[in-house]
């Protein structure tokens, strides 16, 4: 199929950005998205053009390093999966696709298509651990968890921290992510004993940030590739209001 | 002043405050539609009468300003840090909201509270600190008749246009923030969370629908 592409350029994090329209021929329905990026790049380097950069590894949606905002969605169009598992059968032929970087303050372009997300980094070393003790290696079966609570914790430690969630949300809100992270902690005994102080800590973090405020749009659980349920941003608030009325301090 | 509150504890205070002033409209529902009832006005104005004199009633009237403005300023801080949050806008608009009216809180809860703040003038400092003739009810009971001021003012095409406009926007903004408030309270159970969203759905629609009667029956009857 023939395409035109039109993609955020920005040569630098400073840089001024601008779109700029590309043609792609001949792309097979069965590429993968990044793979048809790939092609124009090859193309781009043969012209002697700059390439357009993107963040892209483990290609088999598990590492959450791909993070394209297209035709108005994270990850493109199709539920439940990231940039690279998103293939062209997606599209019509001749169709004009936009191509955007994640757009929030927390999450400043890098150059073109990439941003920086060491926001989500901070906000894990506010909180986003398991204090480790040094010892023996304890027998997994000491601690009796009930099937359902390691489900759902499993569910939550499913985030990959692609950041889908901020980009989709109108209001670049990061609860998705952060209440994932409190979650699969607070789910498990493991986590529960540092969880009121984890919650406020985290929270804290994403605040200062400059993330926004959850309008409980629900946008983020719609586009988020593990499809992960807003009800632990409801945990998480839970968490949070009995973490300020019941801590020690 | 609330900058220095979290995101969360901002959302907790939002979501008291917004279902605190939801069941305010349902006390004000029921009493608005007495006038529907009852020719005379009477049971409308005793009840109004009622209102206006009860040291209870008195008494939560400030708690319920008080979360009037607690509603507002929240929201309008948030509001503000949403915006601020993505200084860049996306070139195509993302359409995966599945809360739709949740878009709109800021719009519908400004237009709602020019209302209020028109509604106020019209009713409420009419009846406190103005003159609204009494009337004696074969009973032997004398109250101001502020059901003639509603009746008065329902007269009036272009008010009750805007009374209907600004009450339909009222009900989408209940729509969302019914369930909204709900989940950020932690709320959040899947046996029970599509119960509260059909709910508020259908107690928007019936605020909406009872509120929106009363001038519609005044102005073609």
């Amino acid at each position: 199929m023939d395409l035109t592409l039109k993609i955020w350029r920005q040569a630098s994090a400073e840089g001024k950005g601008k779109f700029v329209n590309y043609q792609v021929q001949n792309i097979s329905a069965d590429a993968s998205f990044l793979e048809m990026l790939d092609i124009l790049n090859e193309r781009l380097v043969v012209e002697g053009e700059d390439p357009v950069a993107f963040d892209h590894d483990c290609r088999e949606g598990i590492c959450g390093a791909c993070s394209i905002y297209i035709n108005g969605r994270p990850h493109g169009p199709d539920r439940g999966i990231t940039t690279c598992q998103m293939h062209m059968r997606n599209f019509k032929d001749g169709e004009t696709i936009v191509i955007e970087p994640w757009r929030a303050k927390p999450f400043p372009v890098i150059k073109d298509l990439m941003v920086d997300r060491s926001a989500f980094d901070a906000i894990i070393q506010a909180g986003g651990y398991v204090s480790v003790s040094t010892g023996g290696v304890p027998d997994a079966n000491a601690i009796p968890i009930p099937k359902r609570k390691a489900d759902e914790a499993m569910d939550a430690a499913a985030c990959i921290g692609c950041g889908a969630c901020v980009a989709a949300c109108k209001n670049a809100s990061a609860m998705l992510f952060v209440s994932a992270k409190v979650s699969q902690f607070a789910l498990l005994p493991q986590g529960r004993l540092e969880a009121r102080e984890r919650v406020q800590k985290m929270v804290a973090k994403m605040d200062e940030l400059g993330f926004g405020n959850c309008t409980n749009t629900y946008a983020c659980e719609a586009e988020c590739p593990k499809e992960i349920s807003v009800s632990h941003i409801a945990r998480m608030n839970r968490e949070f209001l009995g973490a300020k009325l019941l801590s020690e301090k | 002043m609330s900058l220095k509150y979290s995101s969360v504890t901002k959302k907790i205070v939002m979501s008291l405050a917004g279902l605190f002033l939801t069941s305010f409209l349902v006390v004000h529902l029921l009493i608005n539609l007495l006038i529907l009832f009852d020719p005379t006005r009477e049971l409308f104005n005793e009840a109004a009468h009622f209102m206006a004199t009860n040291p209870l009633i008195q008494t939560f009237q400030y708690v319920l300003f008080f979360g009037f403005i607690l509603h507002i300023i929240f929201g309008l801080v948030l509001q503000i840090q949403n915006w601020m949050a993505r200084p860049v806008r996306y070139e195509k608009k993302g359409s995966s909201e599945q809360s739709y009216f949740s878009k709109f809180m800021i719009h519908t809860g400004a237009i709602v509270f020019i209302f209020l703040i028109i509604h106020f003038a019209n009713f409420f400092v009419k009846a406190k600190f103005g003159h609204v003739e009494a009337l004696t009810y074969p009973s032997g009971a004398t109250y101001e008749d502020l059901g003639m001021l509603v009746v008065n003012l329902f007269q009036d095409g272009a008010y009750v246009i805007f009374y209907v406009v600004a009450i339909l926007l009222l009900g989408f903004h209940l729509d969302h923030g019914f369930q909204s408030a709900f989940q950020s309270l932690g709320l959040n159970h899947s046996r029970y969370t599509p119960f509260i969203k059909l709910f508020g759905t259908l107690f928007s629609v019936a605020i909406t629908l009872g509120f929106i009667s009363i001038p519609l029956v005044i102005y073609f009857s």
